[in-house]
């Protein structure tokens, strides 16, 4: 008797009682969808952050000065020094200086961050000039009176071009220079909702007159650590203690939150696999019963020539049959499941985030179902092929 | 020549609380190829037994039997099995049919696993249900047939596999008695078709259609020898049996 032949017994025996069929599948659906829709829930998530991450830069180094004691600050040149000795690893340096005072465009008051930076900046952060031009050299040395403005200000306080128009910052007034392109949705609180101007100009204004904060660009992700080591280095030097500052590279977060993402999803993986095994005990228990309802049909097989090969083989395989089809199924539920995730979380959480179930995992949760069914499908076949061919043909 | 069956000496014993049962009690017989015989006797005389033991379902406690030649008394499940496969049809009382697969299907049951080839297979189905006359039934499922008709296929599953021996075991005691009237006569056929065909029933009447009988009683032969003298000596006390 071929292989074949018992999987289509195995299938026609399915299929002559529907319903048990799919109540002892169901442990193993609800099984494979779970680990489906889990390990989907953490690709999204992962995909997720480390698209926002991406934009907010990875390859860039923020730098943070507490200072210590008397030395409250660095010099913009020592950090500018810095980048120069080490031209392999930095592509530049812009101090950052958050300034609080309030914007106004004629009448109306604004929510929009203001931030002093270099002409270096917008480059850095591989942002975009639409219109007008970019914040230069001169304007640092001459701590002009000018700004860009993100697509949001530009699209939602003027008409036409707002290049020369002017706009009140903390009272004093600023004459914008240019626009940026659209980096987010022109929303407000976006990156497009953002004003920049010079660092020298943003900290004269201030109150401490000091700069507190610098973000340096890296040639190349995979020298982010080194590059944050020389400019720790630099800055233990200048404090003499490694507390007076902190460098945060989004990279180095991004991996960790990715890791701890995994850990997470493999978890709650492994607690839904559970559920397979459950699945798999409760194949078992229909299979035994199955066995015992079947002793008179095993009896007249073992008296026609069947042997305990062909028995065991007939019951393992609708076992393993029985549990793949229940893994296919489950496949199908957790990509149904996966997609209407997806939409309840767009729409109710307003997160651009897809629960996307990765290959690795179908065939893992598929290969997981039929070997369930193979393993708890022994013991039931195992009793039958051993049953006495005259104590089965006898039983009522 | 060889005998087809050959008990030396053989016996079934069964531990039965305190005591020994020997449902088989020492029994010497030979059966020939092409024989038609019935083993007759009450319940209880060991006639089941024998049967168990013929048709390689059960092995013997001591003795020695031989299946065309071969001594089946110490083998193993496994190759019982390939013995009732090649050697031996059997024909149920309660026809033993499998309810899921129709006529044809249960007719190739045993051919398959023989590892015969499916067309091959289904030629030698068609064949022997044409022989039992149950060529427009082929599709049909066991419960959608009538006793008689039913216990012509599992005469036909029986003949598919060509065995050596039919083993009948009360072939006729769910029928009524014209149906067991006329799958007896086809088992007469079968058997002048050069067939080795074995009863086994409680049935005098049953049993004197064969050609040779073989009484049982509590384990042992009391009479071995043609049908035609046999009824005088065991139609008295066989009166209520049936």
């Amino acid at each position: 008797m071929s292989l074949r032949q018992s999987f289509l017994m195995a299938i026609k025996n399915i299929m002559s009682s529907k319903v048990r069929s799919l109540l002892t599948m169901l442990g193993i659906i609800i099984g494979v969808a779970a680990v489906i829709v889990i390990v989907g829930l953490g690709n999204g998530m992962e995909t997720y952050m480390t698209d926002s991450f991406k934009s907010m830069g990875t390859n860039l180094l923020t730098v943070s000065i507490r200072g210590r004691g008397s030395s409250r600050s660095v010099s913009d040149e020592d950090m500018y020094q810095l980048v120069l000795d080490n031209p392999q690893y930095f592509d530049g340096v812009s101090p950052t200086v958050s300034y609080s005072g309030t914007v106004k465009i004629g009448t109306e008051s604004l929510s929009s961050s203001v931030s002093g930076v270099s002409e270096d900046y917008i480059y850095m952060k591989d942002y975009k000039i639409a219109q007008g031009r970019d914040l230069s050299y001169m304007d640092m040395e001459n701590r002009s009176k000018v700004c860009i403005v993100g697509n949001y200000i530009a699209s939602e306080y003027f008409v036409g071009s707002p290049v020369g128009k002017e706009i009140k910052i903390g009272g004093n007034t600023f004459s914008i220079v240019g626009v940026m392109e659209e980096e987010a949705d022109s929303t407000e609180g976006s990156t497009d909702d953002c004003v920049y101007i010079p660092y020298t100009t943003a900290a004269r204004l201030s109150y401490t007159g000091s700069i507190s904060s610098y973000t340096f660009a890296v040639k190349s992700e995979d020298t982010v650590t080194e590059s944050k080591n020389i400019i720790e280095d630099e800055l233990y030097d200048i404090f003499g203690s490694d507390s007076a500052y902190s460098v945060i590279s989004l990279s180095e977060i991004l991996d960790v939150m990715s890791q701890m993402i995994d850990i997470l999803v493999a978890v709650l993986a492994g607690i839904a696999a559970i559920s397979l095994v459950v699945g798999g005990i409760g194949i078992m228990n229909i299979m035994l019963v199955s066995v015992t309802e079947r002793t008179r049909e095993i009896g007249i097989r073992k008296a026609l020539g069947a042997k305990q090969k062909h028995i065991m083989r007939q019951f393992v395989i609708e076992a393993a049959t029985t549990s793949a089809l229940g893994g296919v199924l489950g496949i199908a539920v957790g990509y149904g499941l996966s997609s209407v995730a997806t939409s309840v979380i767009v729409s109710a959480l307003e997160v651009d985030m897809k629960v996307s179930p990765s290959i690795g995992s179908v065939i893992l949760a598929c290969g997981i179902s039929v070997a369930i069914g193979i393993i708890f499908g022994y013991l039931p076949a195992k009793k039958a092929a051993k049953l006495n061919p005259i104590d089965a043909l006898r039983y009522e | 020549m060889i005998p087809l069956i050959e008990f030396k000496d053989l016996y079934k014993l069964y531990p039965m609380g305190d005591t020994v049962v020997h449902a088989v009690d020492g029994i010497s017989m030979t059966i020939n190829e092409g024989e038609f015989v019935a083993i007759v006797g009450q319940s209880g005389s060991g006639k089941s037994t024998c049967m168990n033991i013929i048709g390689c379902l059960d092995v013997p406690t001591h003795g020695s039997y031989y299946l065309g030649g071969k001594d089946v008394s110490q083998m193993n499940d496994n190759e019982l099995a390939e013995i009732r496969n090649k050697m031996i049809g059997f024909v149920f009382q309660q026809y033993n049919l499998l309810a899921k697969l129709n006529v044809v299907e249960n007719v190739e049951v045993s051919m398959m696993y023989a590892g015969m080839h499916k067309a091959e297979r289904r030629a030698r189905a068609l064949e022997v249900l044409e022989r039992v006359g149950l060529s427009d039934k082929l599709k049909n499922l066991p419960k959608q047939l009538s006793g008689g008709q039913q216990q012509r296929v599992s005469i036909a599953r029986a003949l598919a596999g060509k065995p050596k021996l039919l083993l009948c075991d009360e072939p006729t005691g769910a029928l009524d008695s014209k149906t067991g009237k006329e799958v007896l006569e086809l088992l007469k056929e079968i058997h002048s078709e050069g067939n080795t065909v074995l009863l086994i029933t409680h049935d005098n009447a049953i049993a004197a259609k064969a050609d040779r009988i073989i009484r049982l009683e509590d384990g042992k032969v009391i009479y071995d020898g043609p049908a035609k003298s046999a009824p005088k000596m065991i139609s008295v006390e066989d009166g209520g049996d049936a």
